[in-house]
């Protein structure tokens, strides 16, 4: 007799979106591309060799440990090449290679696989990795050279240069006589920094690829963004340019854009996500202009990140046709004093 | 002409509603039912609507006509259950229904005649009264998909006005196009039934919802609403964004009339009543001709069907039947679906009967059943931005594999309609309807405890 092939039973729908994971982490590397290209244009192919090794060695560190922990296959998600992408984008170009390793370990295996793997970790891989490095080896990790510098002229950061706001001074005088490149230098990267933060004009760019592909919801960078633009403008006493050069001088839209916007470890929903954006817009402003630390995106991010589920707990919205309980009790009692 | 209450704009805007764009595949659009002749022999279900299952009325060996009642309950949610064809009662026997559930079932062998039953008569209708027992002997069920015996929609209860129906003609469900149908070959029943049913139920307001992607719909349908007779100009069109699920019953109360109906409630108790175009023609005609319940249009789609096209069956014909009829299979078939593709049923035989709810037969090949890998939850939130209920359906599915049923209950859990836009657009492929049926469940054992 003829074996009659079976119909396949599964619940309803039965069709789906074709956005895969794989296909949402290519949206993101594919947005991080113009900043990584600019970022090898900017510092030389020491960057290429730096974004090369990370992105390897994350890829490698998910293959292995996934082996280890007996887990299924995940390296095909892409989503340790985003990672590594993120953290090499978040490292100065002069970083020793092996510290690229170190931070891949920290990132993948620590952060990521010892959580649960993707989805699971409770903190971002590439800003704990950073932050990890950036206590464990603070020389090289703020050793910041200037643009096309063969010979590795050190120079400082533009934030490291204004040193926050002269509270007694004139905002003006203050920007003359920091040693800054102007504007225009700023939007296209020509300055020192991380890799991957310092072409402010690349990351928009990523930014609004992101926004129209839908992988990000524009909550968490408007809000995040838009706070430390209001807090600096309102601090620097109404000093359009300063507020200008804290938007575009640190790795604040490296991390608003791509960072904060991590699935994993944020709110889901919209009001969470207000409150997340905020929140880091705050905390980063508070470490730039009040703490020993030039910059503060990073520990904002994971600061925000721990509180991730809690701001979602409280900030979830009420469900459709949400009656609220005390109103119901009191009708309860109603009844029942009627009944009596 | 005001389409769009605007506080019912501001209320979707505010609670973000969800709702999720999926590709129409309307391909039977423009074919004009054919009516399939009588099958050898149809199966029908003594379970065909949510409620109390009927008796048969009939034996083995009786002859029965068209329209005659085979299947009756003296439960209050029942409805009568009619002989399709004319013809001989081969057997009474449990069945397997699309669902997977069992029920009994008369099996009537037909002898080709298609006789009609002689006692059938218009039904005398003056009254509100006289409307829901018409309705009820008419064995009419909601034909949009549930199932709900439609007299209990429209008996009206005096501690809850109603004073809006709400006339469904979305049809926000790929590949089906049944109401469409409706709507363009039998304008004339539609509108009287929204006219009698407006008049004998005392109603205020009448809106009859239909997506934008309709424009030959919404042409007849204004035309409905514009008509001399509606005096106090009553009967309007609201014409919805297409966007799946417009067309929940819910999601329907709210755009028509601002009003959200609460958790655990019916639209009765927000005073709407909700009735699918089909439904509405339905009335009218068994009002004109007292034709009960014993056919409907399904649309019979999908990338392996041979003839994609909407065609009137009678009740109880086997799927293999209906699928025969439109030419069979191009393709090896991989899912053959009762219903359409966000909340139809996969069937697990072609021998299922179709029931007075099925609006369509669908088959897919493999490459299109909607098969998804299902790996990792990425928390990436496009469920919860999904989910016209305002729930967060990963964070259900946690607490369900733990069973914490107290969460479960406080997250809303029970308001999910299964509408199946979370799992359409997760990108893990997680079969989140699924999880939501656990949830659900969970509260259910917990709650009889």
């Amino acid at each position: 007799m003829e074996e009659k092939k079976l119909l396949i039973v599964s619940a309803s729908p039965h069709t789906k979106a074709p956005a895969t994971t794989r296909s949402i982490m290519l949206d993101v590397i594919i947005a991080l591309l113009p900043a990584g290209i600019a970022g090898v244009a900017i510092f030389g192919l020491r960057a290429l060799a730096v974004i090369a090794v990370c992105v390897a060695s994350c890829v490698l560190f998910e293959f292995l440990s996934g082996k280890v922990m007996k887990r299924p296959l995940s390296i095909g998600d892409l989503s340790a090449v985003v990672t590594g992408l993120l953290l090499a984008y978040n490292l100065p170009v002069t970083v020793p290679l092996w510290m690229c390793v170190i931070g891949a370990f920290v990132a993948i295996v620590i952060v990521k696989m010892l959580f649960g793997g993707i989805g699971q970790n409770f903190a971002n891989p590439a800003i704990t990795a950073r932050i990890v490095l950036l206590v464990s080896f603070a020389g090289a990790m703020t050793n910041f050279t200037a643009p096309k510098a063969l010979d590795a002229v050190t120079t400082a950061t533009p934030l490291a240069a204004l040193g926050g706001i002269d509270r007694a001074g004139d905002i003006p005088a203050q920007l003359a006589a920091s040693d800054l490149p102007d504007l225009l230098k700023m939007l296209f990267g020509v300055r020192g920094g991380c890799i991957g933060e310092v072409c402010a004009a690349a990351l928009l760019l990523g930014g609004i690829y992101l926004l129209i592909r839908r992988v990000i919801s524009f909550v968490i960078p408007v809000s995040f963004i838009g706070t430390v633009a209001v807090l600096m403008f309102i601090l620097s006493r109404g000093s359009v340019t300063y507020t200008l050069y804290e938007l575009l001088g640190g790795g604040l839209l490296l991390g608003a854009i791509f960072m904060a916007t991590d699935y994993s470890t944020t709110p889901i929903n919209t009001l969470g996500k207000l409150v997340f954006g905020i929140g880091c817009g705050l905390v980063t402003t508070v470490i730039r202009l009040y703490c020993a630390l030039p910059e503060g995106v990073s520990y904002s991010i994971l600061l925000m990140n721990v509180l991730a589920p809690t701001i979602e707990h409280f900030t979830a919205p009420k469900y459709f046709g949400y009656v609220k309980q005390k109103k119901e009790k009191k009708a309860k009692k109603e009844k029942e004093a009627a009944a009596v | 002409m005001g389409n769009y209450r605007p506080d019912a704009i501001l209320k979707a805007v505010k609670k973000g509603r969800g709702g999720v764009f999926v590709s129409h595949h309307k391909l039977t659009a423009d074919m004009e039912t054919v009516r399939m002749p009588a099958p050898e022999r149809v199966v029908l279900p003594m379970l065909q609507h949510i409620g109390a299952p009927c008796t048969p009325t009939v034996k083995k060996g009786d002859t029965v006509s068209v329209g005659q009642v085979i299947g009756d309950s003296d439960k209050f949610l029942s409805v009568p259950i009619h002989a399709s064809v004319s013809g001989t009662v081969e057997s009474i026997a449990d069945v397997k229904l699309a669902n997977g559930t069992m029920a009994p079932a008369v099996t009537i062998v037909s002898d080709g005649e298609m006789r009609l039953c002689e006692d059938l008569t218009p039904p005398h209708v003056e009254t509100k009264e006289d409307l829901v027992k018409a309705v009820r002997a008419s064995g009419l069920v909601g034909l949009g998909g549930a199932g709900f015996p439609s007299f209990v929609k429209i008996t009206v209860s005096p501690d809850k006005p109603i004073d809006t129906l709400v006339v469904n003609a979305a049809e926000c469900e790929p590949y089906i196009t049944v109401d469409y149908r409706e709507c363009l070959e039998n304008s004339w029943n539609i509108m009287n039934g929204v006219y009698t049913l407006s008049e004998l139920l005392g109603l205020k307001r009448v809106v009859i919802a239909v997506e934008d992607n309709k424009p030959e719909a919404i042409k007849i349908l204004k035309n409905i609403a514009d008509q001399d007779i509606d005096k106090g100009n009553i009967v309007r069109l609201m014409t919805l964004k297409s966007r799946y699920p417009q067309g929940a019953e819910k999601m329907m109360v709210l755009s028509a009339t601002g009003r959200e109906v609460p958790a655990g409630k019916l639209p009765a108790d927000v005073g709407c009543i909700v009735m699918n175009v089909g439904s509405v023609a339905f009335v009218a005609r068994y009002l004109a001709t007292g034709k009960p319940l014993v056919s409907r249009t399904v649309t019979v789609s999908g990338d392996c069907i041979k003839n994609p096209m909407n065609i009137r069956v009678p009740i109880g014909t086997s799927m293999k039947d209906i699928i025969d009829f439109c030419g069979g299979f191009t393709a090896e078939p991989a899912k053959i679906l009762s219903g359409g593709p966000m909340m139809g049923t996969a069937i697990t035989d072609l021998n299922v009967p179709l029931l007075k709810s099925n609006n369509a037969v669908l088959a897919f090949t493999k490459k299109s059943a909607g098969l998804k890998k299902e790996t990792q939850c990425i928390h990436c939130g496009r469920c919860h931005a999904a989910c016209p209920m305002g729930l967060m359906p990963t964070n259900i599915e946690k607490y369900a594999l733990l069973k914490d049923a107290e969460t479960l209950t406080k997250m809303g859990t029970m308001v999910c309609m299964e509408c199946g836009s979370c799992a359409y657009s997760c990108p893990g492929g997680k079969p989140l309807v699924q999880y939501m049926r656990l949830a659900k469940s969970v509260i259910r054992e917990a709650a009889k405890k």
